[in-house]
């Protein structure tokens, strides 16, 4: 038993931290993953996200059996009643059986975060691979050098952050020292997502591209008192504050609590997203027969 | 008789777990019984883990009784009086697609509801209405959004339009069996075709299809006189307003002529549920858009009650 949990704490730490926290207008999920199709964080359901760490083809499966549970549930229920802890406790079962049962462990590490309809109902749970689950309010480091990573986001993490603040933490916290090699990162080696509060129906949206480097400008410490970094991608869609405060300081935080997270900014899990038609599972309004 | 979805017989979602050998899963007992079932589709999904949750399973019908009168129609008037939905029409636009519900469902000879919506989104960038047995297809459309919605989780991206169409055509498929006992439901389903950059049309039988359709159709019980007025009022590469406006035309002239469609109703404010769906995706009408354009309707048909005529020569 405890060779096994060696080989999969082991297996994890190999990686790279992955971290999900609250802000003002939902969850933020970043990690850093070179691959742009070989996903880390995912959609599982309406208001609930899925990320994971250690081996892919071994989380993939768990997040498609996820997919499925929350399908199922919901189909036979009712949307509302597909809850992350519900979700984080049937992954704390299947991981606790493979663990007992089967030789190999899984060498994963997983977090299930459910945005509610204000920050105090927002719900992170971890998840590790002996199934173990443990409930993270407002922020969680998993995978890599957790330990490590998770003491820089409790440094910079404040209730209410706004989404920039919230990202510009992310990154100083998986730059820490000890999550691996490269302290700077590019746009192409990250994966972002959110759980948008403010969205009905699905609120997972993917954070690509233009909108990502803005994010990205915006977070990176000014080195001297010049006004926004943001500049270098003024071409991004230009709704967004960037370059709000002149000679702010190390998180350049933008113009307000509630700033940057117009829906149109981000993309959906597929396809367009246009205002606010992506909405209702169809059965809504009316009386349906 | 037994459906499709009841695993009596191998069916399109291969209905017996143990012989697509998926069976480890079905008991549904042990946690990790998701983990070996892992499909893109969650229809099938629900075939081998549990077949009862599907649409249109029904108690096998008793065996006819020697002597008596082998009436087609055995299931009777129980199933002849559930709440049945009636019209629906779709015209494709310039850039993309109408659809457009009334909102009567009838019990033989009965209005058993008269704000029913029948209309519906399926996903971004497809929507659905049905015509038959209430209760199945609202479970059809649950099923639809979930089966859509499923395989864009599970796959990373959305089906193709045809690929929807397909698989609504399968569903339909599977509930042959119910609809033999009565329980028929049939959808019209359209899109906008993002390949093509166009809205389309599909159709259906009890038995399945897709049919795809140009420029108009209609379903349900009042379709002939629908399909008769859309012919005279449509055009090609109509704007989205007109060919919303052809459509609510068009079920108005269903409902004057066939008794289980609803008109506009205007005392309740009830009026036609109409969507749009373009490269914006689907637009369900606001209700108070959708009142503007049947109360448009009404007042031109008080001047001249068989609607806009049209010209008798072309040119």
């Amino acid at each position: 038993m405890r060779d096994k949990a060696d080989y999969a704490r082991k297996g994890i730490a190999r990686g790279r931290s992955c971290v999900a926290l609250q802000y003002a207008g939902g969850i933020l999920l970043v990690a850093p993953n070179p691959s742009s199709a070989l996903h880390k964080i995912s959609e599982i359901y309406d208001r609930i996200g899925f990320a994971a760490v250690g081996r892919y083809n071994e989380y993939e499966n768990l997040r498609k059996a996820g997919v499925t549970y929350a399908d199922i549930t919901g189909y036979q229920f009712d949307r509302h009643d597909v809850t992350a802890r519900g979700i984080a406790n049937w992954y704390a079962q299947t991981l606790g059986t493979i663990f007992t049962e089967s030789p190999k462990p899984f060498e994963v590490e997983i977090v299930v975060a459910e945005v509610g309809v204000s920050p105090s109902d927002d719900q992170i749970y971890r998840i590790t691979f002996d199934g173990s689950v443990t409930d993270e309010p407002g922020f969680v480091a998993f995978g890599g050098q957790a330990d490590q990573v998770s003491a820089a986001l409790k440094e910079r993490y404040s209730d209410d952050m706004s989404l920039s603040e919230a990202f510009a933490a992310a990154l100083a916290a998986l730059s820490a020292p000890g999550n691996g090699e490269r302290p700077e990162f590019a746009a192409a080696q990250l994966e972002v997502a959110i759980l948008d509060r403010a969205r009905d129906h699905r609120t997972f949206r993917r954070i690509r591209a233009a909108r990502l480097e803005e994010l990205l400008a915006e977070a990176r410490p000014a080195p001297t008192d010049e006004p926004a970094a943001g500049e270098s991608s003024a071409e991004s869609s230009g709704s967004a504050p960037s370059g709000s405060a002149p000679g702010s300081s190390t998180p350049p935080s933008s113009s307000g609590p509630s700033s940057p997270s117009s829906p149109s900014d981000t993309e959906p899990p597929t396809g367009p997203a246009p205002g606010g038609s992506d909405r209702g599972t169809g059965l809504d309004g009316g009386s349906p027969l | 008789m037994g459906s499709y979805f009841d695993g009596s017989q191998p069916g399109p979602f291969g209905g017996d777990p143990r012989a697509s050998g998926r069976g480890q899963g079905a008991s549904g007992g042990t946690p990790s019984g998701f983990l070996g079932l892992q499909t893109s589709s969650f229809t099938d999904f629900l075939a081998s883990h549990s077949p009862g949750l599907l649409p249109g399973r029904v108690v096998p019908a008793a065996p006819p009784i020697p002597g008596a009168d082998p009436d087609p129609r055995a299931p009777g008037q129980a199933i002849r009086d559930l709440p049945h939905a009636t019209t629906i029409v779709a015209a494709v636009c310039d850039g993309g697609v109408v659809l457009a519900g009334d909102r009567r469902a009838t019990a033989g000879n009965m209005i058993a509801k008269r704000d029913v919506e029948k209309v519906f989104r399926s996903d971004e960038f497809s929507g659905m209405g049905y015509a038959g047995t209430g209760s199945v297809g609202i479970e059809f459309v649950r099923l639809f959004q979930v089966e859509l919605e499923h395989y864009e989780k599970m796959e990373g991206r959305s089906l193709s339009l045809e690929g929807k169409a397909n698989r609504l055509a399968f569903m339909v498929r599977g509930n042959l069996g119910a609809a033999m006992q009565g329980l028929v439901v049939v959808p019209l389903f359209v899109g906008y075709d993002e390949d093509g950059g166009q809205g389309r049309i599909f159709s259906y039988d009890v038995a399945g299809g897709p049919y795809e359709e140009h420029r108009f159709y209609s379903i349900g019980s009042g379709s002939l006189f629908a399909r008769g007025a859309l012919k005279k009022l449509y055009a090609d590469g109509m704007p989205a307003a007109d060919a919303v406006l052809a459509c609510v035309q068009a079920l108005y002239d269903a409902a004057d002529d066939d008794s289980a469609t609803g008109g506009p109703d205007l005392p309740r404010r009830i009026f036609p549920v109409v969507a749009t769906i373009t490269a914006d995706g689907f637009r369900k009408l606001p209700a108070a858009e959708a009142a503007q354009v049947a109360e448009q309707v009404i007042r031109e048909r008080l001047a001249n009650p068989d609607g806009p005529p049209a010209a008798l020569r072309n040119g």
